[in-house]
């Protein structure tokens, strides 16, 4: 009986796989796909920066493209995009031996970038050799300018440290000329890549500008208590406070400042502040929180991506870099539609043409994003960009903040 | 302002205090070098979120259930995974070299099935984020909970180890395992309880960190770190050890923070590890 049974079944099984078989490429000649790979961070420490800016931006677009039909060529052929997607452990050697492997052996067609600034530049002399455009948009770095000059296929979308310490620095000398706030602040940075880059940017901005220093102290990137720092820094009598942190610290610092009563009239913190679980930690204390990025909510086609991102995923876009991942994505979406799929040719389009995204009209300039928003603040339970002041969708920066209430 | 500093550094070194006792448990007595150990605080610290952001479950009324959870969970992982290597361990150094590669795996196992449930994401929900004013020094309600937790729990337990009959048998099983069963003591079950009441502590420890520190699913390497300095520090199976070498590791930082430079505070715990290891090997109440 039993035997009887198992060759039944394995006959079974022998037509079914005769039978997928011949569907598998029934389907694969009526139907060709665009091979576009990737490999980020999907588990370690970088992985939550990664799952919050960067992974879902990826599934959005592509489940948005492959229900449209798919991408776009030149001739009106729709082709659908088959995704490899690699976890590089939050280690860069990983990252690279992933996109060697898209390349080399997966042959994709394209490869989207990983989140951050070191795997970024990890990755882009191999992207360079085999001839892939890189869109590194999760990368903050003074040095884009040369990067994209050695490496001519790549794309840097954020700025560099002093692009965000300079206007910072224009923000606060305003509003020490118009007298809201004193000359003293109390800055504190982490002792890490990005804090680095922006402490040392912004020390002689803030100086230049007539600021005095009160208090500047660097912390180590595994600093969780923050008690000392904030008292210090609130025993100086500075107006402002500066703090160039990494998400665990600036939620850290915002529920520090609160127990202390720690009031000063800027407060402005690093990355996270523009993540959505920055509500739920801020609670009523959010708004007149600044930070870096900021986006204009006004803009009909950010609220519609906002509301898909919401739909698809079931949580909101980061306010810095999220919107702008989703339009390197649209940028080459279109290029794709306009030169096809040789790579050299992509790249070129992406260099030099203007693409229409949920940012509005983008140029990118010696292959960099230069319309940024350099500066936001929570207002009214949104992070609205408020700096430069002179971009269309701008809002007023508020000072002073509000002093913390109870929560 | 060195009040301020004192006692800002006894809550900091209150919560390390809480991160360790339960490793000095698993450790010391169960010969267990537990490196899932942060893993399962993290988790207890998941439970409490969803308890509270969920089901609106205040997380000091979560505290026993998860802590009776983190028993469970650490009864059950004892029975599968330790005790065919106990048995089969032929002395307490090899039970701890298999025991390290075991929990690694483990460690991989729990961060996975946290990423899949919860994903990357920061978590941190706000709660007791409220200012208490001890000798003209504000502090948070939430990490004065952690300071009174270790040393309520602490003392506590170092009093129980010394006195009771239990505690005794425990001693004997972390000082002798070889011979303990020669005076009646049931070694299997001796250690399977102890690495149990490890499992709870550290799940107790993990509720009431989750009330001040912004946590994700991928973060328990480091509360394993530090716990495992403390244990160390503080001697291996001592929790009078774990107690002192954990506020003194939190005065330490905030002195240094305070008074030398915010930036050095790493280096500096790490020299006073050294500096007490170089003194006593054996760490501070350990028996050499």
């Amino acid at each position: 009986m039993k035997k009887l049974n198992f060759g039944a079944a394995f006959k079974l099984a022998a037509t079914a796989i005769v039978a997928s078989s011949f569907s598998i490429v029934s389907t694969a000649s009526a139907e060709k796909t665009v091979k576009i790979g990737y490999a980020v961070s999907k588990t370690g420490q970088n992985s939550a920066g990664a799952n919050i800016t960067t992974v879902p931006n990826y599934k959005l677009w592509v489940d948005q493209v492959n229900k449209g039909g798919g991408l776009k060529l030149p001739g009106g052929e729709r082709r659908k995009i088959e995704v490899i997607e690699y976890d590089d452990r939050s280690s860069s050697e990983e990252a690279v031996r992933a996109v060697e492997r898209l390349a080399v052996r997966d042959k994709v067609d394209f490869i989207l970038p990983p989140w951050g600034t070191g795997f970024n530049l990890a990755i882009a002399p191999l992207m360079d050799k085999h001839n892939y455009p890189q869109l590194a948009v999760t990368a903050v770095t003074d040095k884009a300018p040369q990067f994209a000059k050695r490496w001519k296929k790549s794309f840097w979308f954020l700025g560099g440290g002093r692009d965000y310490a300079t206007e910072l620095s224009n923000i606060l000398k305003s509003a020490k000329d118009a007298g809201k706030i004193n000359g003293k602040i109390s800055v504190v940075s982490v002792a890490d890549g990005f804090g680095i880059d922006l402490i040392k940017a912004a020390r002689p901005a803030l100086k230049d500008a007539g600021f005095d220093l009160v208090y500047d102290k660097t912390f180590p990137i595994k600093t969780s208590d923050f008690s000392s720092m904030i008292n210090d820094a609130k025993s100086k009598g500075a107006d402002t406070f500066i703090a160039f942190s990494y998400p665990p610290h600036t939620f850290a610092l915002v529920k520090q400042a609160q127990v202390v009563d720690f009031n000063p009239k800027i407060f402005y913190l690093g990355v996270g502040v523009g993540f959505p679980v920055f509500e739920k930690i801020a609670g009523k204390n959010i708004d007149g929180i600044m930070s870096l990025g900021g986006v204009n909510h006004k803009s009909e086609a950010f609220q519609k991506y906002a509301k898909t991102h919401m739909d698809l995923l079931g949580s909101p876009p980061d306010y810095w870099a999220s919107s702008v991942t989703y339009a390197s994505l649209q940028m080459l979406e279109q290029a794709i539609g306009r030169v096809g799929l040789d790579r050299e040719a992509v790249a070129k389009e992406i260099s030099s043409g203007s693409f229409d995204t949920i940012l509005g009209n983008i140029k990118l300039k010696d292959n960099q994003l230069r319309t940024l928003w350099f500066a936001g603040q929570w207002q009214n339970n949104k992070f609205v960009g408020v700096s430069p002041s002179s971009r269309e969708g701008a809002t007023d920066v508020v000072i002073p903040k509000a002093r913390w209430v109870k929560n | 302002m060195l009040m301020t500093t004192l006692m800002i550094g006894l809550v900091l070194g209150g919560t390390y205090s809480l991160a360790a006792l339960g490793m000095t448990m698993q450790y010391g007595v169960a010969r267990i070098m537990n490196l899932a150990y942060g893993e399962l605080m993290i988790t207890a610290s998941f439970a409490t979120f969803v308890l509270f952001s969920t089901f609106e479950i205040n997380p000091l009324l979560a505290l026993p259930a998860v802590a009776t959870g983190g028993f469970i969970l650490s009864y059950v992982i004892y029975g599968l995974l330790m005790s065919p290597l106990a048995k089969r361990a032929s002395d307490a150094g090899a039970l701890e070299v298999d025991s390290i590669l075991v929990t690694f795996g483990l460690l991989f196992l729990l961060q996975g099935i946290l990423l899949v449930i919860f994903g990357a994401d920061f978590t941190s929900y706000t709660f007791l984020n409220t200012p208490v004013e001890i000798f003209g020094v504000v502090l948070a309600a939430n990490r004065l909970i952690a300071l009174v937790a270790a040393v309520v729990l602490g003392g506590g337990l170092y009093l129980f180890i010394n006195n009771s009959r239990w505690g005794r048998n425990l001693r004997a099983v972390a000082t002798n395992p070889e011979n303990a069963p020669l005076v009646g003591i049931d070694l299997e079950r001796t250690a399977r309880t102890a690495f149990a009441v490890g499992g709870m502590l550290a799940a107790l420890a993990g509720v009431i960190v989750s009330m001040f520190q912004t946590f994700t699913a991928t973060a328990g390497v480091i509360f394993t770190m530090k716990a495992l300095i403390v244990v160390i520090m503080g001697g291996v199976g001592n929790f009078m050890g774990a107690l002192l070498s954990g506020l003194i590791l939190g005065l330490v930082e905030a002195l240094v923070s305070s008074y030398i430079d915010p930036g050095l505070t790493l280096a500096a715990v790490y020299l006073i590890f050294l500096v007490i290891l170089l003194w006593r090997p054996q760490g501070l109440y350990g028996k050499g």
